[in-house]
């Protein structure tokens, strides 16, 4: 069974992370990581193809210093790298990185496309979906757990509480949360082993997306302003002295809940 | 000293082990005494056990750099851990692997490169640990076997559940010394009950007994009356890796205190804007800056194929006074919760002492690095 990975290297966000004076995630001043979800993507699609055979390919959308991460998840034990770099793709919404990773992924073979459940630096979460619906296959998102037997495949759809059994056939694409398994570290060996494992390059004129239709010119959506979060304040204490029912609604009124 | 891509990654991936696996957990084993073997074998299998081991047995055939990176890592996290891979390491699975025999290297050295099993090596006898060239351990050639009988103290790696086998250092004649291979279940091998030790507490410390004890001649390890020669080549290499642990223990040391200045505050500021707190950590950065230096510099040397003896005692000595001189300094800038055992650093405290006295004492050290100034 071959599996693609969907890797994006994002900020390390258990540090304060940053917007640049464009609003755009500031991925220089950062400490980069592997998307904190996308290593258990990589160690759902390391397990399936210790038990099923195949490849796992990598595939990441990210400027040259994503290589890192490529390197990290080849030492966890993937066997190849497809890295899409250029220069246009900055400042593109989540619709036009769709685009370019769905071309991308026309030029792989593949029968399971395992993603993180969202990115930990935007954390839209819209990724899979969207990449099912550019290349016509189902999306099952949320796993906390996948069993494949190569031709149908069924995963556990996380819920706040219980879960759901989705089943499909392959080719599909799936998206995991952290509850599915325990990454593993990279070994020396894996390390050592990484370096002479293929890692393509390919632009966006490789792909065959118009540069236009990406980056900012491309974007459907503009950033006009972004705030830090405000600081919480104390909260209203209703005691309740007969009236407390009431206190509660009217307050949920206010704030238009209800 | 600028590290390559893989030395980078590698130290990486064993710092984000220790982190985020080691860190959690180790202080309830410590109180405990108890050694954390599926934490062990869990970070057996980042090859921390085998990265100088050949690779034909299931190592990485790298240097003694390598591994300093790994345990220097581990260190700054906890000692107990760090001194259960270098014992099994440098002076033990090394061993095989530099003068065992094909037979026994293809019998013992792929699970101690996994570390899915330990190695003990057994050369202290209650009689005496620095004049490591006399041994009261006797062994005599018997019908094809050793008969062995004897007792040695204070042996890291004796007892765990992970260990493979014990190689003691053993009188096989007059003036003569060898070392010889014993697996725990051996008849006539008696390991003793755990020491109540000071530090290292979630590492295992035992004495070990041999009555009549018989293991086939083929287990000799490496030459007959060779072993004190043997012994002491491995020891410099030992003696770089207990430098690298303690550039660790004085590294960690500066991590945890370092923060708690930045955090605890006093007369309303942290306490580390106190010149006397923030000379104290300049200090202690320079410590643990300067023994990785010493240790980096005798790791090369040994790698490249140089003599290294001096430079891996000037390593030792000077590592293991910076890691006790940073774990008091840390103590006191944690003031009263340093002394309480909940706190990383009260570990290191405890942990530092054994540093200067282990794989030959600071006394030894410094007799090393006078002989080879010609004195
Ligand atoms: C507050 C806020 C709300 C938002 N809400 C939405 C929303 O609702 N819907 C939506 O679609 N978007 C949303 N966005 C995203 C916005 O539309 C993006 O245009 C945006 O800001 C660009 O993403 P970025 O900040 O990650 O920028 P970038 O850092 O430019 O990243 C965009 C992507 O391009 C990749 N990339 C960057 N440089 C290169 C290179 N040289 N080669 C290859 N790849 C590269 C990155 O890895 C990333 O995948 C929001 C952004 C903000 C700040
Ligand atoms: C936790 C722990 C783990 C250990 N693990 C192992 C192990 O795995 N295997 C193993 O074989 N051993 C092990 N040891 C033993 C350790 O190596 C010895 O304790 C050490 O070598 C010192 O030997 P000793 O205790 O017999 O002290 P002694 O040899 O009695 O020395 C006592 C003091 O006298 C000094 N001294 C001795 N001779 C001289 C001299 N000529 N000139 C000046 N000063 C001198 C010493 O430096 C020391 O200060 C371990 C010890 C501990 C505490």
């Amino acid at each position: 069974m071959n599996i693609v990975v969907l890797v994006k290297q994002v900020p390390d966000s258990g540090l304060a992370r940053q917007l640049d004076d464009q609003l755009r995630v500031d991925r220089n001043g950062a400490n980069n990581v592997m998307g904190e979800l996308d290593e258990y993507a990589v160690e759902a699609a390391l397990q399936l193809k210790e038990a099923h055979g195949g490849e796992v390919t990598v595939l990441t959308l990210g400027p040259s210093q994503a290589t890192e991460t490529v390197r990290k998840t080849l030492a966890m034990g993937a066997d190849k790298a497809l890295h899409i770099e250029d220069d246009a793709v900055g400042g593109s919404d989540a619709l036009a990185t769709s685009k370019i990773l769905a071309a991308a992924l026309g030029r792989l073979e593949w029968d399971l496309v395992i993603a993180g459940a969202e990115s930990t630096d935007s954390g839209m979460g819209i990724m899979p979906q969207m990449l099912a619906a550019r290349t016509g296959v189902p999306a099952l998102t949320g796993a906390r757990k996948i069993d494949t037997d190569g031709t149908a495949i069924t995963v556990e759809h996380q819920r706040a509480n219980g879960y759901d059994v989705l089943t499909a056939s392959l080719p599909a694409i799936v998206s995991v949360w952290d509850t599915i398994n325990t990454p593993r570290y990279p070994s020396l060996k894996g390390i050592m082993a990484a370096k002479r494992k293929p890692v393509e390059t390919l632009a966006l004129s490789d792909l065959g997306v118009d540069a236009a239709e990406v980056g900012p010119s491309g974007a459907n959506n503009e950033v006009l302003s972004a705030a830090e979060r405000p600081p919480r304040t104390a909260g209203q204490i209703v005691t309740d002295e007969g009236q407390g029912g009431t206190a509660l609604a009217e307050f949920l009124a206010a704030e238009k809940f209800i | 000293m600028r590290l390559d891509l893989e030395q980078t990654e590698f130290a990486a991936a064993v710092r984000a082990f220790a982190q985020e696996q080691i860190r959690p957990v180790i202080g309830d084993y410590y109180e405990r005494g108890e050694f954390p073997a599926d934490l062990v074998r869990e970070l057996g299998k980042l090859g921390v056990f085998g990265v100088t081991l050949p690779e034909e047995y299931g190592g990485s055939g790298m240097g003694l750099f390598m591994l300093g990176l790994a345990l220097e890592e581990i260190a700054r996290v906890d000692a107990s851990v760090a001194v259960t891979v270098e014992a099994s390491v440098t002076l033990g699975a090394e061993g095989l692997a530099r003068y065992g025999t094909e037979e026994q290297r293809r019998r013992w050295l792929p699970r101690l490169a996994a570390g899915e099993g330990l190695c003990a090596f057994a050369l202290t006898e209650p009689g005496g640990g620095t004049d490591a060239g006399h041994t009261d351990t006797k062994a005599r050639l018997e019908d094809g076997e050793w008969v062995i009988d004897g007792a040695k103290c204070f042996i890291t790696n004796a007892g765990t559940a992970m260990t493979d086998l014990i190689v003691a250092t053993a009188q096989t004649g007059p003036g003569e010394i060898s070392c010889i291979a014993v697996e725990p279940g051996t008849p006539g091998l008696e390991i003793g009950p755990e020491y109540s030790k000071v530090g290292w507490r979630a590492s295992d410390t035992r004495p070990v007994y041999f009555d009549g004890c018989r293991v086939p001649e083929a287990n000799l390890i490496g030459q007959r009356g060779r072993g004190f020669v043997q012994f002491l080549e491995l020891l410099d290499s030992g003696r770089v890796a207990i430098a690298a642990l303690a550039t660790g223990s004085a590294q960690g040391c500066v991590d945890e205190a370092l923060a708690h200045a930045k955090e605890r505050e006093a007369f309303g500021r942290p306490i580390g804007e106190n010149q006397s707190i923030a000379f104290m950590l300049a200090d202690m950065k320079l410590r643990a800056h300067t023994s990785r230096l010493t240790w980096q510099d005798a790791a090369l040397k040994a790698d490249a194929g140089e003599p290294f003896g001096a430079d891996a005692a000037l390593a030792k000595l000077h590592a293991s006074q910076a890691a006790v001189d940073n774990a008091r300094d840390a103590t006191q800038i944690f003031g009263g919760y340093g002394f309480m055992n909940e706190t990383p650093v009260a570990r290191a405290w405890r942990d530092c002492k054994i540093l200067e006295i282990g794989e030959g004492t600071n006394e030894v050290q410094r007799m090393v690095i006078a002989r080879s100034m010609g004195l």
